[in-house]
C-alpha cells in the first residue's frame, strides 16, 4: 500500500532527524497539534472530490472513453466521503460535543461552515445522483431478487418504482443537473479544505491564496490515479477485459493534471521564494532539514516528476498495451504517494517550525491509539471495504460489459 | 348591630400601613421585574465598564520567572514544560549574527549562563502571554464558538464547550494556547479572570517584584495602564498580522516576535 510505504519512510526521516529541536520554539509549539489523522482527512477528502470530477466528465462533458468507470467513479467518491470524516473526529478532544458544530455553529469560522459543505456534497450531491443514476436498476432488482433482498431494493427505490420511458428519461435529466451542481460542489469541496489552511495567517507555510487552488487540483490528480487503480484492481481480480481506450483517456487526464498541479505549487514555491519574507530562512530550513524526504524526494521525485513523465512516454510513446498498462498502474501508485506527501507536507510541515520564526521541532508518531499509525491505516484501509460493500449492493458493471468496453473502443477510435 | 371596639384601632392600621405599603410595593415590583433587581443587588461589577490590557516594560523584567510560577499555581496549569499561559524568553543578541532566544521551563528554573563564544551585544527578558487581541484569530476559527471575546475585553475559552479541534492554537500567531493534556479541551491566559473581577491582580502582575507588568483598562485615565502607554513607547508583537493585541511592550525591538 502506497501509504504504508510512505508513513514506513517518514518513520526513517524521523529517526534519522531524532536530534529533537533546534534553535527557538515557543513552549507551547513542542507537540505537534495536528498529526497522522489531519493528514489522511484532507487526503480522502481530495480522492472524494477527484473521483467526482472524473466522474462528471463523462456525464456532462461527454468523454465517452470514460464511460466503463462512471458508476464505479461515483461509488468510490461516496466509500470515501463516508470515511473522510472519521478521522476528524477521532481527533477531537471532546468527540461527543462534535454536533455542536452544526447545532451551534460559529459562523466566521471556515471549520464549522465546512460542516455544511460536506453534509451538502454527501447529501445532494453524491447520494442523490447515485440514485437517480441506479434507480432504474433498483427497481428492477426489487422485482427480480427474492426474500430480504427484494425488500431491501425495495427500500432503496423510495417507492419510486415506475420505469416507464418518461420517468427514465426524467432520472436521467436529474442526473444531469446534479452533475452540473456537482461540479462546483466538488471545487467548493476540496477548494474549502484547501481554505482551511490557507486562511491561517499566522502560519506561514499555509497563509496563501494558492492554497486551495493547489489542493484542487491535487485532489484531481489523486482522483484520477486512484480510479486508475481501482479499475485496473478491479477488472483483474473479475477476469474481465479492460478498456485500453478508457485506461489511455485516464493516463491521459492523470497526465494533464499533474502538468497543471506541479505548475501551479511550482508558482507558489517561486512565488515563496522571489518574495523572500521574514519566514523564508526557516522555511528553508525547513524543507532541508525536516522535509527533505517527504517534500524533494516523495513528493516532488517520485510523486510528481517520475509519474509525469512515464505517464507521457506510455500515453504519447508507441509502447505495447501490457507495457502500458504496467506503466499506468506504477505511476498512478507513485501519485497516490505523492498526493499523500503532499497533505503530509502541508499539515506536518506547517507545524514543523516555531511560528517566533526561530526554531524546528519533530513530529514523534505514535503508533497505537486513536491517533496513531495503526488508525490510520484502519481509516485508509476502511474506504477499500465499504467499496467493497458498495459495489455488492449496486454493481457499478454493465450486464453486457463486453458489449460497451467494445462501443467504447469504436467510439474512441472513430473519433 | 353595635361594635365595641374595632379589631384593630385605626391609628394602629394606618401606623402599620405606613410601615409596610412601601415594603410591599418594593417587594411587588421586585418581583414583577424578576432578574434584573436581584442582579443589580449583586452586581457591583459591571463588565461594560471595563477593558482590561496589560502593559509589559522589558526594560525592568530580571528574568526571575515569578510570574511564570505563580500563574502555574494560580491557575492550575499542568506542570510539564509544554503547557504555559504565560512564560519569560531571553533574547542574547550578540555583535553579528541572529538573536539566540531561550526559555528553559518557561523561565520557572530561572536561566542558564551565557556561555556564548561570540561577543554579547545585549540580552533582556520578555514575558509572553495572551495577548487578548480585539481582532482575534483564535476566536475567529472557533467553530462552535467555545472561544470568545468577553464584554470586558478578555478572551476567554468556555471548556464545557470547546470540542477540542486545536484549530484556535494553529491560528494563534503568539503561541498563547495549548490543549490541556487532561480536559483535552484548549486552555491559556484568562487574564485571571477570577481575580480581576473582584477587582484584585492578575496573579503574574502580583507577583512580580519590579513592576515589569502593569494591569489595567484601557480607556480610563486613573488606570496605570493609562500612565504607562502615556509615558512609555510601545509596541505590539506581530502589528503586521492586525490582530490589535492588547499587551503592550515597551522597549521591545524588532527581533521580539
Amino acid at each position: 500500500m502506497p501509504f504504508t510505504l510512505i508513513s514506513l519512510l517518514h518513520l526513517l526521516t524521523i529517526t534519522a532527524e531524532s536530534h529533537g529541536f533546534s534553535g527557538y520554539m515557543y513552549p507551547n509549539e513542542y507537540e505537534l497539534q495536528w498529526g497522522l489523522l489531519i493528514v489522511v482527512y484532507p487526503y480522502l477528502t481530495g480522492l472524494v472530490a477527484g473521483a467526482f470530477i472524473l466522474a462528471s466528465l463523462e456525464r456532462v462533458f461527454k468523454v465517452s472513453a470514460l464511460r466503463p468507470i462512471y458508476r464505479l467513479s461515483l461509488l468510490s467518491a461516496l466509500a470515501f466521503m463516508i470515511i473522510a470524516p472519521l478521522p476528524l473526529l477521532a481527533h477531537l478532544g471532546h468527540p461527543e460535543r462534535c454536533l455542536e458544530m452544526f447545532l451551534t455553529p460559529h459562523t466566521k469560522s471556515a471549520m464549522a461552515m465546512f460542516g455544511f459543505v460536506y453534509a451538502w456534497y454527501l447529501s445532494v450531491v453524491l447520494l442523490l445522483e447515485i440514485w437517480f443514476d441506479y434507480r432504474e436498476n433498483i427497481v428492477r432488482w426489487s422485482n427480480e431478487k427474492r426474500g430480504i433482498k427484494k425488500w431491501f431494493y425495495k427500500a432503496l427505490s423510495l417507492g419510486a418504482t415506475s420505469v416507464s420511458p418518461e420517468s427514465i428519461k426524467f432520472d436521467h435529466k436529474m442526473g444531469k443537473i446534479i452533475t452540473i451542481i456537482g461540479i462546483p460542489s466538488a471545487f467548493l469541496l476540496h477548494g474549502y479544505v484547501g481554505f482551511i489552511f490557507g486562511s491561517i495567517k499566522a502560519n506561514p507555510w499555509w497563509s496563501s491564496v494558492l492554497i486551495p487552488i493547489v489542493f484542487l487540483f491535487s485532489a484531481i490528480v489523486s482522483g484520477i490515479a486512484l480510479m486508475l487503480l481501482i479499475y485496473m484492481i478491479t477488472t483483474m481480480f473479475r477476469w474481465k477485459q479492460i478498456s485500453m481506450a478508457c485506461l489511455n483517456k485516464l493516463g491521459e487526464l492523470l497526465f494533464y493534471a499533474i502538468m497543471i498541479d506541479f505548475s501551479l505549487e511550482l508558482l507558489d514555491f517561486i512565488h515563496r521564494l522571489y518574495e523572500s519574507e521574514e519566514s523564508i530562512s526557516i522555511l528553508s530550513e525547513m524543507i532541508s532539514n525536516r522535509l527533505f524526504v517527504s517534500l524533494i524526494v516523495a513528493q516532488i521525485i517520485m510523486g510528481t516528476l517520475v509519474p509525469m513523465v512515464s505517464l507521457g512516454i506510455a500515453r504519447f510513446g508507441r509502447l505495447p498495451d501490457e507495457l502500458r498498462r504496467i506503466v499506468y498502474f506504477i505511476a498512478a501508485l507513485l501519485v497516490q504517494v505523492g498526493i499523500f506527501s503532499t497533505r503530509w507536507n502541508v499539515v506536518i510541515g506547517g507545524q514543523l517550525f516555531s511560528k517566533s520564526l526561530r526554531g524546528l521541532t519533530v513530529y514523534k508518531m505514535e503508533l497505537f491509539g486513536l491517533e496513531g499509525l495503526f488508525m490510520t491505516i484502519l481509516f485508509l484501509i476502511a474506504p477499500i471495504l465499504i467499496l467493497f460493500v458498495l459495489t455488492k449492493i449496486l454493481p457499478p458493471w454493465p450486464s453486457d460489459e463486453k458489449a460497451v468496453i467494445r462501443d467504447t473502443e469504436k467510439v474512441v477510435t472513430a473519433k | 348591630m353595635k361594635q365595641d371596639k374595632p379589631c384593630i384601632p385605626r391609628r394602629e392600621f394606618l401606623q402599620t400601613s405606613a410601615k409596610k405599603i412601601p415594603g410591599l410595593v418594593v417587594a411587588a415590583a421586585a418581583l414583577s421585574t424578576g432578574k434584573t433587581l436581584l442582579a443589580e443587588e449583586n452586581s457591583e461589577y459591571n463588565p461594560e465598564d471595563h477593558n482590561y490590557a496589560m502593559g509589559v516594560d522589558i526594560h525592568k523584567c530580571i528574568g526571575c520567572g515569578r510570574c511564570a510560577d505563580a500563574c502555574k499555581k494560580e491557575n492550575k496549569v499542568p506542570l510539564e514544560p509544554e503547557f504555559f499561559r504565560t512564560w519569560v524568553e531571553r533574547y542574547v543578541i550578540p555583535v553579528e549574527g541572529e538573536a539566540r532566544v531561550d526559555s528553559p521551563n518557561g523561565g520557572i528554573d530561572g536561566f542558564p549562563e551565557i556561555k556564548e563564544k561570540d561577543e554579547i551585544l545585549r540580552s533582556f527578558f520578555v514575558p509572553k502571554l495572551c495577548n487578548h487581541c480585539d481582532n482575534a484569530p483564535c476566536v475567529q476559527v472557533c467553530p462552535v464558538g467555545a472561544t470568545f471575546k468577553s464584554r470586558d475585553g478578555v478572551v476567554l475559552v468556555d471548556e464545557s464547550y470547546c470540542v477540542g479541534c486545536r484549530y484556535c492554537i494553529q491560528a494563534c500567531p503568539y503561541g498563547a494556547r495549548y490543549l490541556h493534556p487532561t480536559k483535552h479541551v484548549a486552555d491559556k491566559c484568562t487574564f485571571c479572570y477570577h481575580r480581576i473581577t473582584k477587582g484584585m491582580l492578575p496573579a503574574c502582575v502580583e507577583v512580580c517584584p519590579t513592576h515589569t507588568r502593569v494591569f489595567g483598562e484601557e480607556g480610563h485615565r486613573s488606570s496605570p495602564l493609562m500612565r504607562f502607554l502615556r509615558f512609555k513607547d510601545v509596541n505590539v508583537l506581530k502589528a503586521g498580522l492586525n490582530t490589535k493585541p492588547k499587551v503592550y511592550y515597551a522597549g521591545a525591538n524588532g527581533e521580539v516576535r
